[in-house]
C-alpha cells in the first residue's frame, strides 16, 4: 500500500462515521462535546451552520447518522445523536446576534424560489447574506412545506418550526403566499430573475386503484392530504375504526394522528413482514406504544361499500418467498374482511410537474422526472436549479437542506460568472488535543453505559391533544449520561512514522486490536495479516511510510478504534498524537479552503 | 502512567480458546511503567502465550522480586496467584512454592539487577535445583526502577544516559545458565513477539527450569546511542540462531523446514518444539558446542537469539528429591506430619 494521505480532508472525514453519513456533514462529535461543556448556544450554532434547522431536525431527522455510528460496531446501539441535537436547541440562549444577516447592500441579482419547503429555505439562508434578493412563491398560506403540513405537531411543535424558519425569512426574504406557480414558462418569460430554484417537493400521494375506491371516496383519504387538512384544521375527527394502508413513516403519522382525533381501533395494514417495513424503527416503536396494531401479510383486494358508504376492506392473506432471482413473490392462502369507518392511504408520494411546460428547455426523463445534474443541481435549462424532494423524489429534510446548500453554491457561481462545476473544495483543520502528558482536551475514557431511553408524555394525556409533544427530550442527567457515549471519532490518531521506534507499546495497549506493524503489501493481503482481520470494507485502513528501524509499516484498521488515546499515551516518542480533525465545509460565497490540512501540532511536552 | 483503565470495549471477532477466554481475559491492570518500556512488550507476549496455551488463570502462579521488571506480574492474568518477593529473593520463594504445590504453573519475572546482582546466588541455585518454572529475565542493562545505574549485564564500553562509560565486564545470564547446567536456555527481544511467544510457550511446557533472557529496552534510561540494550542496537545486532515453532499436543505440524536444518524435541506433556537452525552447523542439544558458538558470536558484538539450548529428559527438583506425585498441599496434614510418635520411630534408625 502507498502511505495514506491523511492530509486529504476526506480521509479523516470518513473516520467520523456520523458526519460522513450525514447528508449535510454535521459536525456531530464537536456539537456533542459542546453540549457536554454546557455550551448549548455554541452547539446550536455549529449545528445550524450545516443543517440549518437544529430544533426541527433534533425532533424529526431521519437520522442516517445513527445506524452509521461507530458505537453500533462496539455495542449495539448508536449514540442518541438526534436527541442530543434537540438538547442543544431546547437549552440554547439568545442567538439573535449570532445569526447570519442580509448583506448591507444587495448585489443586484434576483433569485426566484418556488415552494417554501426546507430546500428553498436553505437556498435563501445561504444567498441572502451574500446580497441576493430572494423571492419565494408558495402555493399555501404558510411556509414550511411538508415539515409544516405533514409532520404532526405532536412530533414537531409549530412554535419550534416557525422560530427556525423565521430566522431565515426575517433576514428579508420576499415571500408570496397563496401564490401557486402554474406556468414555469411565464415565470421565466417575465425576465425578473437571474436564477430559479424549484423546491416544490413531491406533492402527490399515491392512489390505490382497487374496486370500491371511487364509491367510498368520502371515507377514503390520501394520507398526506389528510395530514395537511389536519394541520389547517379542516379535519378534526376520524371514525372509530381506521385502517392505514402502508407501513412507511407517513403511515405512522397517519395512525398516530388518528389516535388523537378520536380513533379507537387503529390498524396499520402491511403487505409484507417487519423486516421489509419502510418506517424507521423508532417510529414503529412509538406507534405501537400508542396501541396501534400492525398487521402483516395483508394485501388490499377491494373496498367494501354498502348503501354508498364504506364498510371496510377485503384483504388477501399472503405469504412471501424469494424466487430464484432473489425477488420476493407472494402466494395467496386466504382472504379476510376487516371493517372500517375510514381508510388512510399511505403508500408513497409522487412528483408532479404539470406546471412545467415541456418545451422550455427543461428536459424530463424517466418517471417523468426532470433531468438534473447530481453535482450542480442544474436542470437542462441554464439558470434553473432544483433540489429537495423535487429533484429525485421523496427523501427527507436533511437531504433537502444539503441539496439547498449545493444549489446555492451553483446559483452563486452562475450569477457571478464562475463555472458551476467549479465546486469549492473541502478543507480541514488538524489540531493536537494534548494538554499534558496523559491529558487530552476531550474525555477519552470509554463509558460502557447503554443508550439512554427517551421518556414520553403520559399516554392518555398526549392522545387527548394533537399539540402535546410526545417526546419529553433529555433532562440534564440523561444528557450528561448520553454525551459520554460518544467516542469522539473526530479526535484522530495521527501518526508520524519517522518517530516510531517499533516498541509495540501502542499495539499492546489498544483495547480493540486495531494496530499492527508488519511488512507492506497490497491492501487486500494486508487486511488479512493484521492483529485482527480488517473485514469491514466500508472502513479504511491506514498505512504509514516505512518505519526507520525495520522498514516495516504501521497499519491501523479504522473500523473499531474507540479514540481512547491510549496508543498516544503509551507511545514513548509521540509518534501517535490525538488530533482533532475539523472538516471545513464550503458554502456559497465562503472563501474556499486550502485542499490540504492546516495543521497545528503544538504539543506541550 | 495513564489515568484511564484500559477500556472494556474489545474487538468483536477476537478468537476464543477452549476455556471460552479471549486474549483480553489474560490481561492484568494497566501498566504503570514508562510508555514504550520493553517490559510491557514482554507482558504482552506472555499474555498471548497463556491465551494460546489455554492456561487456566487459577492454575498459574506469578512471582517476582523488585524492579520495574518485577512489577510486571500485576499487568497480566489478574486472576492468577502472585507473590512479590524481596529484591533478588524470588527464586527461593518460587522453589518453596513449587515444592509445596508442584501442579501449578510457575512464572518468575526478574530483572538484570534483581537476578545478576543482589539475587545472583538465588538465581544460580534455582538453576541447579532445576525448579520447574518459566524464569524470565527482563534485561535492560540498568537498574530502571532506581533511575538508570549500570547493572551487571551492561557491556564494556556502553555508556549511561549521562555519557559515563562502563568499564566492568558483564555477567552474561545465558552463559551463566548454560554453565550451571540449565536445561532450557533462550534469548530473545521484547520487540520481536514472533520469536518470543513460541519460546515462552515452549518454556511453559518444559519440565524444569526454563530460562529466557529477554533484551527489554529501558526507554527512559538506556535507549540512547551509546547503549547496547537499546531498540536500535538490538535490532541491528540481533542474530537469530534458531527459529522456534511450538506445536501443541495433538495438533498438526504445519510449518515446513528443509531436511537436516530441523530438530524436534518432544516435551514432557507430548507437545513438540521444532527447532529450525538458521545458522548452519548448530546443535541446540550439545551444551559445549552451544557455549563455544555463543562466545564466538558474542566476540563479534552480535546478540545470538532463539531457543539456544534444550534438554528435556532430565529430572527437575521433585525428581531429585524423589517427592510424591501429589502436590504436598493436597496431602492431609496428619499424613504430611504424622506427629512425634512417628518421628521417634524414624529416628530409631540412627540410634
Ligand atoms: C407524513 C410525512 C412525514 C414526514 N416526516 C419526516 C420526518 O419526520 N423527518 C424528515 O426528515 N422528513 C420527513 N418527511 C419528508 C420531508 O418532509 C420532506 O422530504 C421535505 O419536507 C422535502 O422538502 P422540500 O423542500 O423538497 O419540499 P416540501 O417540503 O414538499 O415543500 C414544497 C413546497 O412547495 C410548495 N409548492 C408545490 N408546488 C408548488 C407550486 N407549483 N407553486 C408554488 N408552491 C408550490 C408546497 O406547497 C410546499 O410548501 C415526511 C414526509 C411526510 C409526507
Ligand atoms: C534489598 C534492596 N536493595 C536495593 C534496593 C533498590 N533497588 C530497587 S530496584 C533495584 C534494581 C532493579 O533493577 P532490575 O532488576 O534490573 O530491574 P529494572 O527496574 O531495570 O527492570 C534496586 C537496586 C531494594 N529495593 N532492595
Ligand atoms: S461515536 Fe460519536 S462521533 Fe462516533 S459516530 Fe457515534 S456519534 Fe459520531
Ligand atoms: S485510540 Fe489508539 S489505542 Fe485507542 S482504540 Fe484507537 S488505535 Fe486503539
Ligand atoms: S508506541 Fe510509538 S514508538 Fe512504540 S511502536 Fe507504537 S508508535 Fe512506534
Ligand atoms: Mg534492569
Amino acid at each position: 500500500m502507498h502511505p495514506t494521505d491523511t492530509r486529504d480532508p476526506q480521509y479523516y472525514h470518513r473516520v467520523v462515521d456520523c458526519q460522513w453519513a450525514c447528508p449535510a456533514h454535521t459536525n456531530v462529535p464537536e456539537y456533542i462535546r459542546l453540549i457536554a461543556d454546557g455550551k448549548y448556544t455554541e452547539s446550536y450554532m455549529l449545528n445550524r451552520e450545516s443543517n440549518v434547522f437544529p430544533g426541527i431536525l433534533g425532533r424529526t431527522c431521519d437520522r442516517p447518522c445513527e445506524p452509521a455510528c461507530r458505537r453500533t460496531r462496539i455495542e449495539d446501539e448508536p449514540v442518541a445523536i438526534c436527541r442530543l441535537k434537540r438538547v442543544a436547541a431546547d437549552l440554547r440562549g439568545d442567538i439573535d446576534h449570532l445569526l447570519p444577516k442580509a448583506a448591507a447592500e444587495k448585489n443586484g441579482k434576483r433569485v426566484a424560489l418556488i415552494g417554501a419547503g426546507p430546500a428553498s429555505l436553505t437556498v435563501a439562508n445561504d444567498l441572502v447574506p451574500l446580497g441576493y434578493h430572494c423571492t419565494i412563491f408558495e402555493a399555501l398560506p404558510k411556509p414550511g412545506g411538508l415539515m409544516r403540513t405533514n409532520i404532526p405537531s405532536f412530533r414537531l411543535p409549530v412554535e419550534v418550526l416557525e422560530e427556525e424558519m423565521d430566522m431565515i425569512l426575517d433576514m428579508g426574504v420576499e415571500v408570496h403566499y397563496n401564490h401557486r406557480i402554474d406556468s414555469m414558462k411565464e415565470l421565466l418569460d417575465e425576465g425578473d430573475f437571474d436564477a430559479f430554484f424549484i423546491g416544490t417537493g413531491a406533492p402527490k400521494g399515491k392512489e390505490l386503484n382497487i374496486p370500491g375506491r371511487t364509491e367510498g371516496s368520502a371515507n377514503i383519504h390520501i394520507g398526506i392530504e389528510w395530514l395537511e387538512s389536519i394541520h389547517f384544521e379542516h379535519i378534526d375527527s376520524v371514525g372509530e375504526r381506521v385502517l392505514v394502508i402502508g407501513v412507511g413513516n407517513t403511515a405512522m403519522d397517519c395512525c398516530r394522528s388518528s389516535k388523537r382525533l378520536g380513533g379507537k381501533d387503529i390498524k396499520v395494514m402491511a403487505r409484507k413482514s417487519r423486516p421489509y417495513f419502510k418506517a424507521s424503527p423508532w417510529e414503529l416503536e412509538d406507534a405501537e406504544a400508542e396501541e396501534v396494531e400492525i398487521l402483516i401479510d395483508h394485501s388490499p383486494q377491494c373496498f367494501v361499500i354498502e348503501d354508498g358508504r364504506l364498510k371496510g376492506m377485503v384483504f388477501d392473506l399472503v405469504e412471501w418467498e424469494e424466487n430464484e432471482t432473489g425477488r420476493l413473490v407472494s402466494t395467496k392462502h386466504g382472504e379476510t374482511f376487516i371493517p372500517a369507518d375510514d381508510v388512510l392511504l399511505a403508500i408513497g408520494q409522487d412528483n408532479a410537474f404539470p406546471w412545467v411546460e415541456r418545451d422550455i428547455g427543461i428536459e424530463f426523463g424517466e418517471w417523468d422526472m426532470p433531468v438534473v445534474d447530481r453535482a450542480t443541481f442544474m436542470t437542462t435549462r441554464e439558470g434553473v436549479f432544483t433540489g429537495g424532494d423535487a429533484a429525485w423524489g421523496p427523501e427527507n429534510i436533511i437531504w433537502a437542506v444539503e441539496h439547498g446548500h449545493q444549489a446555492a453554491v451553483s446559483i452563486h457561481n452562475y450569477c457571478q460568472g464562475i463555472p458551476i462545476t467549479d465546486r469549492p473544495p473541502y478543507g480541514m483543520n488538524l489540531v493536537s488535543t494534548k494538554m499534558g502528558i496523559h491529558e487530552w482536551r476531550y474525555s477519552n475514557d470509554y463509558d460502557p453505559v447503554l443508550r439512554t431511553e427517551m421518556r414520553y408524555a403520559d399516554l392518555e394525556k398526549r392522545l387527548s391533544d394533537m399539540k402535546i409533544e410526545a417526546e419529553l427530550g433529555f433532562d440534564l442527567k440523561e444528557t450528561v449520561r448520553e454525551v459520554e457515549r460518544c467516542l469522539n471519532c473526530d479526535i484522530q490518531t495521527d501518526f508520524t512514522g519517522n518517530l516510531c521506534i517499533e516498541c509495540d507499546a501502542c499495539i499492546d495497549v489498544c483495547p480493540v486490536t486495531c494496530l499492527t506493524i508488519t511488512h507492506n503489501g497490497e491492501e487486500d493481503d494486508l487486511r488479512q495479516r493484521l492483529m485482527a482481520p480488517a473485514d469491514n470494507m466500508d472502513q479504511a485502513i491506514f498505512a504509514s511510510e516505512s518505519l526507520p528501524q525495520t522498514g516495516r509499516i504501521m497499519v491501523k484498521d479504522e473500523d473499531l478504534c474507540i479514540h481512547c488515546g491510549l496508543c498516544a499515551e503509551r507511545c514513548p516518542t509521540a509518534a501517535w498524537d490525538m488530533m482533532q480533525s475539523d472538516l471545513l465545509i464550503p458554502y456559497a460565497g465562503h472563501e474556499s479552503w486550502p485542499k490540504t490540512a492546516i495543521t497545528a501540532s503544538t504539543t506541550l511536552v | 502512567m495513564s489515568y484511564i483503565k484500559k477500556p472494556v470495549a474489545r474487538h468483536p471477532k477476537l478468537k476464543v480458546n477452549s476455556l471460552g477466554l479471549t486474549v483480553r481475559d489474560y490481561e492484568g491492570s494497566m501498566s504503570t511503567l514508562c510508555a514504550g518500556c520493553g517490559h510491557d512488550g514482554v507482558t504482552a507476549a506472555l499474555i498471548q502465550a497463556f491465551f494460546e496455551l489455554e492456561v487456566e488463570p487459577h492454575r498459574l502462579a506469578k512471582l517476582s522480586g523488585i524492579g520495574c521488571s518485577s512489577k510486571t506480574p500485576s499487568y497480566f492474568v489478574s486472576e492468577a496467584h502472585g507473590f512479590n518477593a524481596v529484591h533478588g529473593r524470588m527464586p527461593s520463594v518460587a522453589a518453596g512454592a513449587n515444592a509445596a504445590h508442584r501442579d501449578l504453573l510457575y512464572v518468575g519475572i526478574s530483572g538484570d539487577g534483581d537476578s545478576l546482582s543482589i539475587g545472583l546466588g538465588q538465581f544460580c541455585h534455582a538453576i541447579r535445583r532445576n525448579v520447574n518454572m518459566l524464569y524470565i529475565l527482563e534485561n535492560n542493562g540498568v537498574y530502571g526502577l532506581t533511575k538508570g545505574q549500570f547493572s551487571a549485564s551492561a557491556d564494556i564500553g556502553s555508556t549511561s544516559k549521562g555519557g559515563v562509560v562502563n568499564r566492568q565486564g558483564p555477567i552474561d545470564p545465558v552463559n551463566t545458565a548454560l554453565s550451571l547446567g540449565a536445561t532450557f536456555v533462550a534469548r530473545s527481544f521484547s520487540g520481536d513477539k514472533d520469536q518470543l511467544v513460541p519460546i515462552m510457550k515452549s518454556g511453559l511446557r518444559h519440565n524444569g527450569f526454563a530460562f529466557v533472557d529477554v533484551i527489554s529496552p529501558c526507554v527512559t534510561f538506556n535507549d540512547h546511542q551509546g547503549s547496547t540494550k537499546s531498540y536500535a542496537h538490538t535490532r541491528s545486532h540481533m542474530h537469530e540462531v534458531i527459529e522456534t515453532d511450538f506445536v501443541p499436543l495433538r495438533s498438526e505440524i504445519t510449518t515446513e523446514y528443509s531436511e537436516g536444518s530441523m530438530q524436534s524435541v518432544t516435551m514432557h506433556d507430548g507437545s513438540v518444539v521444532k527447532l529450525h537452525k538458521v545458522a548452519g552447523e548448530y546443535d541446540p542439544t550439545d551444551r559445549r558446542a552451544v557455549l563455544d558458538y555463543l562466545v564466538d558470536v558474542g566476540s563479534r558484538g552480535e546478540i545470538a537469539t532463539g531457543l539456544l539450548y534444550l534438554e528435556e529428559a532430565g529430572d527437575d527438583m521433585h525428581g531429585f528429591e524423589n517427592t510424591v506425585d501429589e502436590p504436598l498441599v493436597e496431602i492431609p496434614f496428619a499424613d504430611l506430619c504424622p506427629g512425634s510418635k512417628a518421628l521417634e520411630e524414624v529416628q530409631k534408625e540412627w540410634w
